[in-house]
């Protein structure tokens, strides 16, 4: 028998997931969101008389600050139910539709299977966390214009070099949230329920971030799945201080591989009973 | 700071392994560094003689040696105490020290402490003579490293320490470097400031007062004066009831007595102050120089070390740090180690480090949303003092207000309060609107604003301006103060179009500071045009924020004029502020800090995945096909499966299908059939027996299934795609081109017309079931293997299918088929296995199962007696039974015969079949229902029958 290694293609695999529901949402949440921040702000902006400049009156100075405001937003929570959604539902949606037997009886080698699930859940993520910052600055530069970054302590980021901090901060939420679909993947390989995947992913990063909130826990909290993940707004300094994102990067990495690899070695040996 | 930062690395390197510890078990490689050893210190206790008083009596100072290593003579440094303190306060740091290879000496100034005297501040007749006698001490002990036998030594201390190390430096030329942090240039300008300039600036925070004494730092000296040491402890026995000068001189005493209570300079205190200014012994300093000034000081402001350091001759090596700190906050020489360490490093221990004249500064910043007070401050640095080997640059700032009048009020109340100095920088956090009413009040100060920055603006050092005063007296007092404020409150406009007054949402008082000027001599109602300096400060100003000048009569911490003014402030011509531009860049540029163990330990993970991958391909198993069974579409030996929860669903399954084959795997629900069915197509792993098709093995995703289509245990489609989408998206998932799949063919037999293109999600149950069984033929693959293919086909539906089956089967190909209905199979196959119980218990063609030679079924007309029939048949010797009404002839008498007995006695033979029903043959091997018990013996009997 021929060797054959051209089975569940990325192109097959990018049209099974394009045609989803889930995906049609995700994306279109996010080509909302700039939209639906412009508006609250257009709605609430005669109310504020309270002095002091706040974080909304800093998200209309410029479409750069409004990104940073989206992404400061979104950090929390919408980026990683988007992550957890794309890597954590893939397997389990085709365990629960009983497509997957009929994948890996085609046949799709396990592990093959997998890597190009991972493959394409990564790039529907780096779509969608590229499309949230590049989507906004468009809308946010028409509607507050291309003026240059404006931080909390009033230090000005100009054009390009907020271009490039975007860049940096796009790499860094990428890689920050490789913990967050890492463990959904794993959880969805384990039981084949995509809420419990999902759901999964978003409770252990609330849980985490309630951990995260205990000080007394010190040193460990830095272990924490997510105690990183707002590093990125160092790329917003005058001069970057790369520390805590790398250090953030290595645990998101580390915890990936781990999650990853038992994810990996569960289903090479799993009974498909789906 | 650094320090900290760096035990915070140190900490974040230790928890950060620990965790991973925690998750992996403990492989993680525990290398935490060592915290900093903990050498013993040797600590020695000595007195010398100091300088005695001027009326003769004795004074011994109280001196310690600290080292490591007492034998082996070392660089030493000589850390002097701050006002009010003993040699105790520098213990810390000398321990700090002397593990980092000094031998360091601390001694408690006279008039402090068990030492003996008076205090003189820092005279260089007594104080500075001491230090002398200290340094004489260096150069006998063994333990201080001698050059030419001149003793290698430093001097450091912060505020009182400070300016002593300065004296002494230009006192004795055998003082090889010094670092006096948070001191004074003079006390005469540090107790009486005077910020009425007579030119502009030439340095940073260069503020050369006009030659006139200023306003008296009242709340300060009081603190100053009431500092004294001996008050409480007086150790040498002497002074016990010291009243109310305390361990003062007489003289100061009586300067500062007089002073207080007039609330102008005494000039003989004034005369005092200036014998113990550093500043007439600043051009004698050869000894390499490392300025430390508190940026939160308002007792000595930054403008003192720029004195300083323009004092010090072109030759000196020096460096100015601006640190975050200060009198009004903390002025702890522990947190400057790490400057200490550099600067004696480099001229003490000579490490050939690189001369470093460059100007460090912290810069705060005011946050346009609140305090963070995680954020570090940043520390920018420029390559060298501006103004001192470098020109200082400026930039001017338009300001507008417009002459304003302002009343010094009657006996000096109401007066503003900027900063509560000795508190601690009490005042420090109350930076917002509330701060600026308390700051700056109407009716008492005058204001001139710039307008809105349109980039941020980084205060360094001090400001200046030119200031038009008018005042009704000869003389005026003015507190003149830089505020940063932010975008004003948002307000309804007033309806009667008079704009509301408006207050500024943020507003920050850099430094606390404000800068006195007293001027006398005026002309009253006369304008006179005066260059005031601004207090020095480090802050940026950020985007949209204004700056604001305020000229204020009344500052509580200063002694303000009693009587009643009212001044007429106006800017000067020019109307600008200018500000000095610092060319600097951030003292760590680009930083990148992480733990170590962390990077080794996801290091060793990814490389293991990265392992893993390369295991997982090698892995990729060629297993050995067997030759002999090429030709073989299927065979099954031995499967055995016993799930998680000990049900073993099969257990010994053998059986074989060959080309041309339609198998039926039938059996009741339970058999076994679909975990066989999975088993068949690698989606569940056998705990033992083997799976050949076409030879080759069979396991999870083997090559071989490329040849095998399955339909098992019901349909799987994406339910959002059509039908027709989902068998693109099945073929295109296995990678094979379109050509191959015989598209046209599955379309034909699943029969779905246009429903084909209407999405999964409205099938029914049959509409799915022929699309599944569609895709599974999909390729034509030579073996089809279908899991109860019927469920859910109405009859004509079951009937054609049974047609394709067969039609499948007869281009060469194998079709194996599971079901639990045996009529059905019956009708469809052409062999059987049949499971019962996870062990096959008959396997054969359905001609051999059902056709026997030896047994016939005779059927008799309604009302015959088949008593008496049976009778005439086992005379014949034939062993019969009745089943359903039904004579079962067994022997060897050929069937005709059989009929014709049967005939001949005249019975109504009706119907004669040599067939038995499949589910016939079933139930005679499993039992009727309910005898589930000896179903295996059954079974086993059954098989021996068979064979």
């Amino acid at each position: 028998m021929a060797e054959r290694t051209k089975a569940l293609p990325l192109r097959a695999e990018i049209r099974r997931q394009l045609r989803r529901r889930r995906t049609q949402g995700i994306f279109t949440v996010i080509m909302l969101l700039p939209l639906i921040l412009i508006g609250a702000f257009a709605l609430g902006s005669e109310e504020n008389d309270s002095g002091a400049r706040g974080f909304v009156d800093l998200a209309q100075d410029s479409g750069a600050n409004l990104v940073v405001f989206a992404l400061f937003a979104s950090t929390s929570f919408l980026l990683i139910v988007v992550v957890a959604l794309f890597a954590g539902d893939t397997v389990p949606s085709e365990a629960s539709w009983s497509s997957l037997r009929y994948l890996l009886a085609a046949p799709v080698r396990r592990e093959r299977l997998l890597r190009q699930k991972l493959i394409v859940a990564g790039l529907f993520s780096v779509a969608a966390l590229v499309l949230l910052p590049a989507w906004t600055l468009l809308v946010g530069g028409f509607a507050y214009g291309w003026g240059p970054y404006i931080g909390p302590t009033g230090d000005q980021i100009g054009w390009p070099e907020f271009g490039w901090r975007l860049a940096v901060i796009t790499g860094y939420l990428l890689v920050s949230l490789l913990v967050v679909a890492s463990f959904a993947f794993a959880l969805g390989v384990w039981t084949d329920a995509p809420l419990a995947a999902v759901g999964g992913a978003v409770l252990l990063m609330i849980l985490s971030a309630i951990l995260d909130s205990i000080t007394a826990l010190g040193g460990i909290r830095e272990g924490l799945p997510g105690h990183y993940a707002y590093a990125w707004a160092d790329a917003l300094s005058p001069t970057v201080d790369y520390s805590a994102m790398a250090t953030g990067a290595l645990w998101s990495v580390g915890y990936g591989v781990v999650l990853i690899g038992l994810a990996v070695w569960h289903f090479l040996r799993k009974d498909i009973t789906s | 700071m650094a320090s900290a930062r760096a035990k915070g690395h140190r900490r974040r390197v230790r928890s950060g392994c620990a965790a991973f510890a925690l998750l992996l078990a403990g492989t993680a490689a525990h290398s935490a560094p060592a915290v900093a050893d903990d050498a013993a210190v040797t600590e020695t206790a000595l007195s010398i003689t100091g300088t005695p008083e001027p009326d003769g009596r004795p004074v011994d100072l109280d001196v310690s040696i600290l080292t490591t290593a007492p034998s082996t003579p070392r660089p030493a440094i000589v850390l002097a105490h701050g006002f009010g303190g003993t040699k105790a306060d520098s213990a810390q740091t000398g321990r700090s020290l002397a593990r980092s290879g000094y031998t360091v000496i601390t001694y408690t100034a006279r008039g402090f402490g068990t030492s003996g005297g008076r205090i003189h501040l820092n005279d260089p007749a007594f104080e500075g003579a001491d230090a002398r006698k200290v340094v004489d001490l260096a150069a006998q002990r063994p333990e201080v490293l001698k050059d030419a036998g001149d003793p290698v030594v430093g001097f450091a201390g912060g505020s009182y320490g400070g300016a002593i190390s300065l004296v002494v430096a230009g006192l004795d030329p055998r003082v090889d470097a010094i670092a006096p942090a948070f001191t004074w240039s003079s006390l005469t300008q540090a107790l009486f400031p005077q910020y009425a300039v007579t030119a502009p600036p030439t340095a940073l925070a260069d503020v050369s007062p006009v030659d006139q004494t200023g306003v008296f730092k009242q709340r300060w000296a009081s603190l100053f004066f009431l500092g004294a040491g001996g008050r409480e402890q007086n150790g040498t026995g002497e002074g016990s009831d010291l009243g109310l000068c305390g361990r003062f001189s007489a003289e100061l005493c009586q300067g500062y007595l007089q002073t207080a209570e007039s609330g102008r300079p005494d000039p003989g205190l004034v005369r005092l102050l200036d014998r113990s200014n550093p500043e007439r012994l600043l051009a004698h300093i050869t000894a390499p120089t490392l300025l430390i000034q508190g940026e939160t000081d308002t007792l000595f402001p930054l403008d003192h070390a720029d004195a300083n350091l323009r004092g010090l001759p072109a030759s000196t090596p020096a460096k100015m740090v601006w640190v975050e700190g200060g009198h009004d906050t903390q002025i702890d020489i522990d947190a400057l180690l790490p400057h200490l360490e550099a600067w004696f490093g480099r001229y003490l221990k000579r490490d050939g480090s690189a001369p470093d004249t460059s100007f460090q500064i912290a810069v705060p910043k005011t946050s346009l949303v609140g305090q963070d007070p995680d954020q570090d401050t940043p520390v920018l640095t420029a390559a060298s003092y501006p103004g001192r080997n470098s020109a200082l640059q400026t930039s001017s700032f338009p300001l507008s207000g417009g002459a304003q009048t302002f009343i010094s009020p009657p006996g000096g109340t109401p007066a503003a309060l900027t900063n509560l100095p000795g508190t601690g920088g009490a005042l420090g956090t109350l930076s917002s609107v509330g701060g600026y009413a308390l700051g700056v009040l109407p009716g008492q100060s005058a204001t001139f604003t710039t307008p809105p920055l349109t980039e941020p603006v980084t205060l360094a050092g001090s400001g200046s301006l030119e200031l038009s005063v008018t005042s009704t007296t000869p003389d005026a007092t003015l507190f003149i103060s830089l505020w940063d404020l932010g975008p004003d409150t948002r307000t309804t406009p007033d309806p009667a179009g008079r704009g509301v007054t408006a207050t500024p949402g943020t507003a920050v008082l850099p430094g606390l500071a404000v800068a006195p000027v007293r001027l006398g001599g005026l002309r009253p109602n006369t304008p006179q045009t005066v260059r005031v300096a601004l207090p020095p400060v480090a802050h940026q100003v950020p985007v949209g924020h204004r700056m604001q000048v305020v000229a204020s009569s009344t500052d509580q911490a200063y002694a303000v004029p009693s009587g009643t003014s009212v001044y007429r402030v106006d800017l000067g011509a020019s109307e600008q502020l200018v500000l000095p531009r610092l060319q600097a860049s951030a003292a760590d540029p680009t930083r990148l800090d992480v733990p170590m163990p962390l990077v080794i330990v996801v290091s060793g993970l990814v490389l293991a995945g990265l392992a893993g991958m390369v295991l997982l391909w090698l892995r990729r198993r060629h297993a050995h096909p067997r030759e002999d069974l090429r030709n073989t579409p299927l065979l099954v030996q031995d499967l055995v499966k016993t799930y998680g929860d000990g049900f073993r669903a099969v257990d010994g399954v053998s059986f074989a299908a060959e080309r041309g084959q339609v198998v039926g795997l039938l059996g009741p629900n339970g058999a076994g059939k679909t975990t066989t069915m999975r088993m068949l197509v690698g989606l569940i792993r056998p705990d033992s027996g083997t799976i050949h098709v076409h030879g080759d093995p069979v396991h999870a995703g083997a090559d071989v299934l490329v040849s095998v289509g399955a339909f098992i245990e019901g349909p799987g489609f994406l339910p959002h795609l059509t039908g027709w989408a989902n068998l693109q998206a099945y073929w295109q998932a296995t990678g094979r081109p379109i050509e191959e799949a015989h598209l046209d063919e599955a379309l034909a037999i699943a029969g779905l017309g246009a429903a084909i293109h209407r999405t999964v999600r409205g099938y029914s149950q049959g509409m799915r079931q022929r699309l599944g069984i569609a895709q599974s033929m999909l390729g034509l693959p030579s073996l089809l293997l279908l899991d109860e293919p019927t469920n859910g086909l109405d009859p004509p539906q079951i009937k054609a299918m049974r047609s394709v089956l067969a039609d499948y089967a007869a281009s060469g190909r194998t079709v194996v088929v599971s079901s639990h209905l045996l009529s059905e199979v019956e009708q469809t196959c052409s062999h059987v296995v049949v499971m019962h119980r996870g062990t096959v218990i008959l396997t054969g063609s359905m001609a051999e199962l059902t056709a026997t030679d030896d047994v016939t079924l005779v059927g008799l007309a309604e009302g015959s007696d088949v008593e008496a029939a049976q009778v005439v048949l086992r005379r014949a010797g034939l062993a019969t039974v009745v089943e359903n009404g039904v004579i079962r002839a067994t022997g060897t008498l050929p069937r005709s015969e059989v009929v014709a007995r049967l005939v001949e006695a005249g019975y109504p033979v009706e119907s004669v079949d040599g067939r038995r029903q499949l589910e016939e043959v079933f139930m005679s091997l499993v039992g009727p229902p309910g005898q589930e018990a000896d179903g295996t013996d059954a079974v086993l009997s059954a098989r021996s029958a068979d064979g």
